[in-house]
């Protein structure tokens, strides 16, 4: 087990570079969430620190030790891939010994190891099968079997469970984290999925365009987003951000409406977003805010989304289950000011 | 299989147009045993052939008038043809083994390495295939004639250690390989020369079944050659030295058939055994997707 350390890690292809100077530390023992849209370098971070991928510049630390120049094998970690990258010709247990093929442990320690894993993963009847025979979730836990073995420094995952179907994804995702209680290791994992980030991680990394936005807890990132972007990936639905003008200490919208909100840092007048979830926005609150027509309902059981029709265009709220209101009918939407952020529109900054 | 399909459409469509289906169906059958026909016949010629005696070699009759096995022991007592037999079995073998290590390592770092000048060498292996072997006979000839490599094995093998398009073949086929596997097998500590034998060679094993089928097939049954690079009998292969039986007046076709069916038995065998690869590999590859 071992801490690691990004020191404004760069990587380009050719002349284009795809990320820009990524530092980071992560406890030992920590779960680290990576997540972003398509095409935002969580991929390439995670491969650089494999070691699959070289840095153009840069540092990466495992355990204290820079590992730059290090092969795969020599950095002490173990990955898991997205496609399982479990080998169809082998059976489960060959599959699960592979990943001790390089290690002189002797014979039967690797076969008390193997059995040991194959315990964990509550797999010890699978080890004669080949992968053809498995489900995709037992093929998944092959594949962390295969990483775990080991027992490496820190984990790496690459979206393991977007193959899977929607159930199984969520009992995955409670099988790693049980994993992770009981072994203990560092884990780099890197998903699209904001609720894979919230669910899992002990602090997720919120990455765009090859830079990172924010890094905090669950809780942080989503009660405290650090820009409009952080704001609109986590939490779903996204946060309703309402374009208005900041005037000390409250802020205008464009209905002319005026919202005082508690807390701002660095005041003047400037353009700004006001920023509120649909989870805290409802009608006939205490603090009103905004007033418009509803125009669709989202019945969710105990709760209903309605989105509402606002001098600041579309909204959405989240009214009872029981008696929401209907389509047309006009609703003051309200919000306690605690749950009101303040994004300044030039740079997308948090003012709150 | 394969007809659960069209028995399953038959009970729909059948009803309606029962004997433009029917004629379809004999034109078919029809079809399909005249191919079956033209390509039976040269070997029921052959066996035929190998049981006649010289002076019915000449009838067109399938069925021998008197049938002998006496070419067969006449053959097989040749010291001469055991010597050829041996010689193509060495051959063909020691070939086909080069060209699956060979093709398949050069097709496998085509496939999955990035290095300068890939596309290059890959252009220039391919336009190898634009060069028929009647031109290449005559600097190989010159070549060996150099080295001294006339009238050995070597000789007759260099030509074909490798080919062009087994190496094409085999980096086509690694293209199926995922990047994964070999990053995964990477990272667990192997080096890419065992990488490329204990994860990627297993996962193409059809394609190196048929590569070895072709390639077998092709040396077995090549002739021009052979017949170039080789000065004595004990050199000759099976084709070459079948083409010389009998002596100037009179080629014995009952003693060439005779060889050449006892020939087909090898070729017979290595399809037989690589055959099941190529099903085994399409039913595996079925399942994982
Ligand atoms: N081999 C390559 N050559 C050139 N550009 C590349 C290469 N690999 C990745 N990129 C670029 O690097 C950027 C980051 O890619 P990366 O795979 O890390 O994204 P990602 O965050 O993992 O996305 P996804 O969620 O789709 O997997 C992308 O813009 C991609 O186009
Ligand atoms: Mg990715």
């Amino acid at each position: 087990m071992a801490n690691l350390a990004l020191r404004s890690l760069t990587k380009s292809y050719g002349s284009t570079e795809v990320l820009h100077g990524i530092s980071l530390d992560v406890a030992d023992g920590e779960f680290v969430v990576f997540v972003g849209p398509s095409g935002c370098g969580k991929s390439t971070t995670l491969r650089m620190i494999a070691g699959l991928e070289e840095t153009t510049s840069g540092i990466i630390e495992i355990g204290g030790r820079e590992v730059n120049n290090l092969e795969p094998k020599e950095r002490d970690i173990a990955m898991v891939f997205q496609n399982y990258a479990i080998y169809p010709h082998m059976s489960v247990k060959k599959n699960i010994a592979f990943g001790l093929r390089s290690s002189n442990m002797p014979k039967p320690d690797k076969e008390k190891r193997i059995r040991e894993v194959a315990g964990i993963l509550d797999m010890v009847d699978l080890l004669d099968r080949k992968p053809s025979q498995l489900s995709g979730g037992q093929r998944q836990r092959v594949a962390i079997g295969r990483a775990m073995v080991r027992d490496p420094a820190v984990f790496l995952f690459d979206e393991p469970l977007s193959n899977l179907d929607a159930q199984l994804r969520t009992q995955m995702r409670l099988e790693i984290k049980k994993l992770h209680q009981r072994v203990g290791n560092t884990i780099i994992f890197v998903t699209h999925d904001q609720v894979e980030a919230m669910t899992m991680a002990d602090r997720i990394v919120i990455m765009k365009d090859g830079h990172i936005q924010q890094v905090g807890t669950p809780d942080e990132v989503f009660h405290s987003p650090a820009n409009t972007f952080v704001a609109r990936f986590i939490g779903a639905p996204s946060m309703n951000l309402l374009d208005g003008h900041l005037d000390g200490a409250s802020v205008t919208l464009a209905g002319g409406q005026e919202v005082t909100v508690p807390a701002l840092r660095g005041g003047g007048i400037r353009k700004v977003q006001l920023g509120v979830r649909p989870d805290d926005l409802h009608p006939g609150s205490a603090n009103p805010i905004i007033t418009g027509k509803v125009t669709l309902r989202e019945p969710l059981g105990a709760e209903t989304l309605i989105y509402v029709d606002t001098p600041s265009g579309e909204i959405i709220a989240k009214a009872d289950g029981r008696t929401p209101p209907q389509v047309g009918e006009t609703v003051e939407l309200g919000a306690d000011p605690e749950n009101l952020h303040v994004f300044d529109v030039a740079s997308g900054a948090a003012l709150s | 299989m394969t007809d659960i399909a069209p028995s399953a459409d038959t009970l729909l469509i059948a009803k309606p147009a029962p004997r433009s289906r029917n004629l379809g169906q004999i034109i078919r059958w029809l079809l399909l045993f005249i191919g079956g026909v033209a390509m039976v016949m040269p070997i029921a010629y052959m066996i035929s052939t190998s049981l006649k005696w010289p002076h019915e070699v000449y009838n067109v009759n399938l069925i021998p008038k008197e049938p002998t096995i006496e070419n067969y022991t006449y053959v097989l007592e040749d010291g001469r043809f055991y010597w050829w037999f041996v010689n193509s079995i060495i051959i063909a073998t020691i070939t086909t083994i080069c060209n699956l290590l060979f093709d398949s390592l050069v097709g496998y770092t085509l496939c999955k390495f990035r290095f300068p000048g890939r596309q290059i060498v890959f252009i220039a292996i391919l336009s190898t295939l634009m060069i028929p072997t009647e031109m290449l006979v005559i600097p190989w000839y010159l070549m060996s004639q150099s080295f001294g490599w006339l009238d050995s094995y070597w000789g007759i093998m260099f030509p074909g250690l490798m080919t062009a398009f087994g190496t094409f073949l085999m980096k086509q086929f690694f293209e199926s390989v995922p990047d994964d596997f070999i990053e995964a097998a990477r990272i667990d500590g192997l080096n890419e020369l065992q990488i490329w034998w204990t994860v990627a060679m297993p996962l193409v094993k059809p394609a190196l079944a048929a590569l070895a089928i072709f390639v077998f097939l092709g040396n077995w049954t090549a002739f021009l050659w052979p017949l170039i690079v080789t000065n004595s009998v004990d050199m000759y292969t099976i084709p070459v030295g079948l083409s010389g039986f009998g002596d100037e007046a009179d080629v014995a076709w009952e003693l060439i058939m005779t060889g050449a069916a006892i020939s087909t038995i090898p070729t017979l065998i290595v399809f037989l055994i690589f055959q099941r690869f190529i099903i085994r590999g399409v039913v595996m590859a079925g399942l994982k997707g």
